[in-house]
């Protein structure tokens, strides 16, 4: 078999092929990036809307655990055919990718949400206290208090995440959005064995995973040490 | 003058009402002594009073303005005369001890930030801690991070003080230390309602001392009425035990 390889090595790394696989790295990453990008935008800001207790809003408050429970809850598969189906519905002519980047943002934003809920709710309430009788508004007792104490709780999960989640992108090949995983089927139909294919591709989702996870390791590492804390 | 009144003040935690009805006068300079036992809603005269647990009845009034707990700006402009301090201290884990200090007279008050670290670090001074300025909660002892927690309500340059039991997590020998700081704070003028069980201290400093049990008042007067001759029995049975301790 490893002779096999050695001599389909050289056509299977033409040209076009690289670029096709780098194409395809690139939609990877970049759903990756979208995906976690805007869902930590919008998971904080639905974990935001959850500490709010005005009537007012209120209904969108409910809007918002409503979503969170719900994508949480449903396979990515499911979330990327409804938002398939609702662009056919409506009559967008949205390209493929933007139905897979949609898809990923709303996942992403469901588990992110929780994720940084729990982390604010890993702080003491009475550093609440302290901060409203002190006249701190919810966004300022945030930005000074519950997150610089919430996020030594968020990152590993929120990294755990981001990893699952580089992986996951895999579902956009479902509907035709060339990523990695689409390109090890088309490069696998087009002859090239399997193991040098899935296995070219193996290297490639690694090697945009591992520096996620070193940089997870190393933000949890300066944000432990920024503090010698006694034990 | 910043003068607090307060009347029929009630306050409840779900269905269960902690305050019953609670009539009491701050005036400009008074220390004011609230005394009972455990479980009897003190600490909720002072949570409500800053809106922490809002009331659910009554009034409170400061220099004749009427307190509305339902609307934020009446409420904001309420915390900017009172300042808490609470029992278990409270302090942000996430800060230095200057930076406890400054955070609200800086962030909050937008006050410029070197009158607001000179005046920080002269109460810390204060209240003996001058050489912890770059320690964080967590490296401090109780009494330690209780007078930090007195020097950051006293940064907000508060018209009265609100104190909840601020000795009762101390180790015996720390207690003297916080004591000391509020004394001085008494002799000064600053305007304080003091929850304590340190009977001797409340005795000492008060002008008047408040005996409360079951959300109610049950009694008031001058500090030597109250400990040596209380009229009611609930007070008298209190006193009794609390001073044979
Ligand atoms: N967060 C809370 N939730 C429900 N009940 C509470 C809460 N805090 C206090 N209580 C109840 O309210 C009553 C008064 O409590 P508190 O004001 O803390 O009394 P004190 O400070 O005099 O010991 C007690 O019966 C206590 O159990
Ligand atoms: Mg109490």
């Amino acid at each position: 078999m490893w002779e096999r390889l050695v001599e389909e090595a050289p056509s299977f790394f033409s040209y076009y092929n690289v670029i096709f696989l780098l194409k395809a790295a690139l939609a990877t990453v970049a759903l990756s990036a979208i995906g976690c990008l805007l869902g930590v935008l919008f998971g904080t800001l639905l974990a935001l809307l959850r500490l709010t207790s005005a009537a007012v809003v209120a209904p969108f408050r409910w809007l918002g655990i409503l979503y969170t429970e719900i994508f949480r809850r449903i396979p990515f598969l499911v979330t990327l055919m409804l938002v398939f189906f609702a662009v056919q519905l409506s009559g967008n002519d949205l390209p493929m990718f933007g139905v897979a980047a949609v898809s990923v943002t709303l996942i992403a934003s469901a588990f992110l949400a929780e994720i940084v809920r729990a982390g604010f709710e890993s702080v003491h309430r009475n550093q609440w206290d302290a901060a409203a009788a002190m006249n701190f508004g919810m966004l300022d007792t945030v930005r000074y208090v519950i997150l610089p104490q919430a996020w030594r709780i968020i990152l590993p999960p929120a990294f755990g995440f981001f990893v699952l989640f580089i992986k996951d992108t895999a579902l956009a090949s479902q509907i035709g959005v060339i990523e990695l995983t689409f390109a090890g089927k088309v490069l696998n139909n087009k002859g090239f064995s399997a193991v040098l294919v899935f296995g070219t591709i193996l290297v490639a989702y690694f090697s945009v995973s591992w520096p996620l996870s070193r940089l997870g390791k190393h933000l949890e590492f300066r944000l432990a040490s920024s503090r010698h804390r006694r034990s | 003058m910043p003068r607090l009144v307060i009347a029929g003040l009630e306050a409840c935690y779900g269905s269960l009402k902690v305050l019953d009805g609670i009539d009491l006068d701050v005036a400009s300079g008074d220390v004011i002594g609230l005394i009972g036992p455990s479980g009897s809603g003190k600490s909720t005269i002072l949570r409500s009073l800053v809106g922490l647990t809002p009331p659910t009845a009554g009034s409170v009034e400061i220099d004749g303005d009427n307190v509305d707990y339902k609307d934020a700006a009446s409420v904001a402009r309420l915390r900017d005369r009172l300042a808490i301090v609470f029992q278990q201290y409270n302090l942000f884990q996430n800060m230095s001890v200057l930076q406890n200090v400054m955070i609200a007279p800086t962030k909050i008050k937008k006050r410029p930030s070197a009158e607001v670290e000179e005046e920080a670090r002269a109460l810390l001074a204060k209240v003996g801690l001058g050489d912890k300025l770059d320690r964080y909660p967590d490296e401090l002892s109780g009494g330690q991070q209780q007078r930090v927690a007195i020097a950051r309500a006293l940064a907000l340059r508060p018209e009265i003080l609100l104190l909840d039991e601020v000795t009762a997590a101390l180790d015996p020998e720390l207690v003297s230390e916080v004591l000391d700081t509020i004394r001085v704070l008494a002799r000064e003028g600053m305007t304080m309602l003091i929850v304590s069980h340190e009977m001797g201290f409340i005795r000492e400093v008060s002008r008047e001392v408040v005996f409360m049990d079951a959300g109610r008042i049950v009694e008031r007067g001058p500090p030597s009425r109250i400990f040596d001759a209380p009229t009611e029995p609930r007070t008298r049975d209190f006193v009794s035990k609390i001073l044979r301790h």
